[in-house]
């Protein structure tokens, strides 16, 4: 099945993370968030957007030597996957990564490709691109949940 | 969680030692009884082993470097390969006591890497250590992988800092500002709120296709780049605080590389070195400016930089300069005891075994470990793992 997808044109960091926050809305627990992007592209800002939207005040480092950092909320928990520097996908057992995949926990992952075949299939696979100051995030949903959340985020720019 | 962790952090016992326990029969006189202490390191991308001699000050060391192992897979490192670290720690072992002469009986103790890092690493270490001291019947530590490196310049041939100080963590995993009052008692001051320092290195490195992880070779392209051309932000600088930001630095040199492949169709070498130079000038200023702010917060005039990033020779010019000007003075690692290593695991067991510091047998490990949760050796009821 085949569900639209939707483009959102982004410009500057602030705004990159409000979008964050309006994903963080519509995503709760259970939810699976692809991102992909350059590096650089903003991933990591999108899901500080979110975080913030959550309710997480404190520091939100990059994921990309842990791989994974998990965060608990008021609501549910929060884990942000980098898996850029995954060499294997089986890989993702060594990380605990099977542990985190619950009806509580919504998972956003930066570079799913790495473990292509092992990720279960996301809900929303989000492409960023776009250099200087504007993004261009297109956001294609891949379940009827996905399709929901999508026509729920609430964006003004 | 499907590990065995977290309970024996919590338990915080004093272990007991069964049968003759070699240490259990000397406890007034440790320090002249533990005079070999092994260090293993499997925390991340390296397998390191170590041999501390604490009578003659030797250290025997080997390193197996994973990433040199995967480089023919387009040079992105397999980190959780956990099987690597079995299968080197043992041969490492055996290679590291042939050359220090004498078998396994002349080790004393045992400390291995307890965390921070990726769990199923560190658990191929801890098992490896807690094996080997069951079998020698001899006692074991889980070591803080950044108090290692924090007391790596200990080690040094020259100066040595003393407690209090303040020290700079720089990797490609942390970045971070402590204030270290005595050994196990550690302050946070300030860390990075996205990319750590050699993360952002690593990272334009693959911007500027020379490869991951390529953070030495951008230090290597900046020496033949010329200054001015570029200019980048300084992050976090005009902010309070201690906290560092490589984030913003990370999207400006992306946003600068689209640029000059607009106008250029290609980047030619000079455009890559100068890029290079002005990046790492701005990382180099940053973390000076933050360093200077620190010392003279705390009022404590040693400078000690420790993690990868502290073989950076730009910066250890200006940290040391900079540090002069403030009454004080810069500690450095040894140059091969910068990035991860079985020889600051060994020193750092060695200092807590011999102040009396004992753990359990379990088989114990934290991914996530804050480095202020340490407690000095021996302190009652906060025993750290």
């Amino acid at each position: 099945m085949v569900w639209r997808m939707r483009v959102i044109d982004v410009q500057g960091e602030a705004a990159q993370r409000r979008l964050g926050g309006a994903l963080a809305d519509v995503a709760g627990g259970g939810f699976v968030v692809f991102l992909r992007g350059d590096l650089g592209a903003g991933k990591s800002t999108l899901v500080r957007g979110a975080l913030r939207r959550l309710g997480y005040s404190g520091v939100v480092p990059s994921p990309t030597y842990p791989l994974l950092e998990c965060y608990e909320l008021n609501k549910g928990r929060l884990c942000h996957f980098d898996l850029y520097r995954l060499g294997d996908p089986e890989e993702l057992e060594f990380i605990g990564a099977r542990d985190v995949f619950d009806t509580r926990t919504s998972c956003w992952i930066e570079w799913p490709e790495r473990a292509a075949g092992v990720l279960p299939q996301p809900d929303l696979d989000i492409h960023i691109t776009g250099a200087h100051e504007g993004r261009r995030v297109a956001l294609i949903p891949h379940s009827p949940r996905g399709k929901t959340a999508l026509e729920g985020i609430r964006w003004s720019g | 969680m499907p590990y065995l962790i977290e309970s024996s952090i919590l338990a915080g016992h004093i272990p007991t030692l069964k049968g003759d326990g070699f240490y259990r029969q000397t406890p007034a006189n440790a320090k002249n009884y533990l005079m070999k202490v092994i260090g293993i390191e499997t925390s991340c991308d390296e397998t390191g082993i170590a041999l501390y001699d604490s009578v003659s000050g030797a250290m025997f060391q080997r390193l197996h470097s994973q990433i040199k192992l995967h480089a023919p897979f387009g040079g992105v490192v397999p980190e959780l390969a956990s099987r690597n670290h079995i299968q080197r720690t043992l041969p490492l072992l055996d290679e590291l006591l042939s050359e220090a002469g004498g078998g396994k009986g002349q080790i004393d103790g045992i400390a291995y890497t307890a965390g921070p890092g990726l769990i199923g690493a560190l658990l191929a270490g801890a098992a490896i250590a807690r094996s080997l001291a069951w079998a020698l019947n001899r006692p074991a530590i889980g070591i803080h992988h950044m108090e290692g490196h924090l007391l790596a310049p200990l080690l040094a041939a020259g100066d040595k800092p003393e407690f209090p100080f303040i020290a700079l963590l720089a990797s490609g995993g942390h970045t971070q500002l402590i204030q270290a009052d005595r050994h196990g008692c550690y302050q946070m001051l300030g860390q990075t709120v996205d990319d750590a320092a050699g993360e952002a290195f690593d990272k334009i490195a693959k911007m500027l296709g020379l490869g991951y992880p390529g953070g030495p070779e951008v230090s290597r392209l900046a020496e033949t780049g010329q200054p001015g051309r570029f200019k980048f932000p300084r992050p976090m600088v005009n902010r309070k605080g201690l906290d560092f930001s490589f984030s913003g630095l990370k999207t400006f040199v992306r946003n600068t590389i689209a640029s000059q492949t607009e106008k250029a169709q290609t980047l030619d070498r000079q455009t890559i070195a100068d890029i290079c130079l002005e990046f790492e000038t701005a990382v180099v200023d940053s973390l000076t400016i933050k360093c200077r702010r620190a010392l003279r917060q705390c009022n404590t005039p040693r400078l000690v930089i420790a993690g990868g990033v502290s073989a950076n020779r730009r910066l250890r010019q200006k940290l040391t300069e900079m540090a002069l000007q403030e009454g004080g003075a810069a500690y450095f690692p040894p140059p091969d005891l910068c990035t991860d290593n079985g020889a600051m695991i060994a020193y750092a067991g060695y200092l807590r075994l011999a102040s009396g510091a004992r753990q359990g047998n379990e088989i114990s490990a934290r991914a996530r470990w804050p480095l202020t949760e340490l407690r000095p050796p021996r302190q009652p009821e906060t025993e750290h793992l």
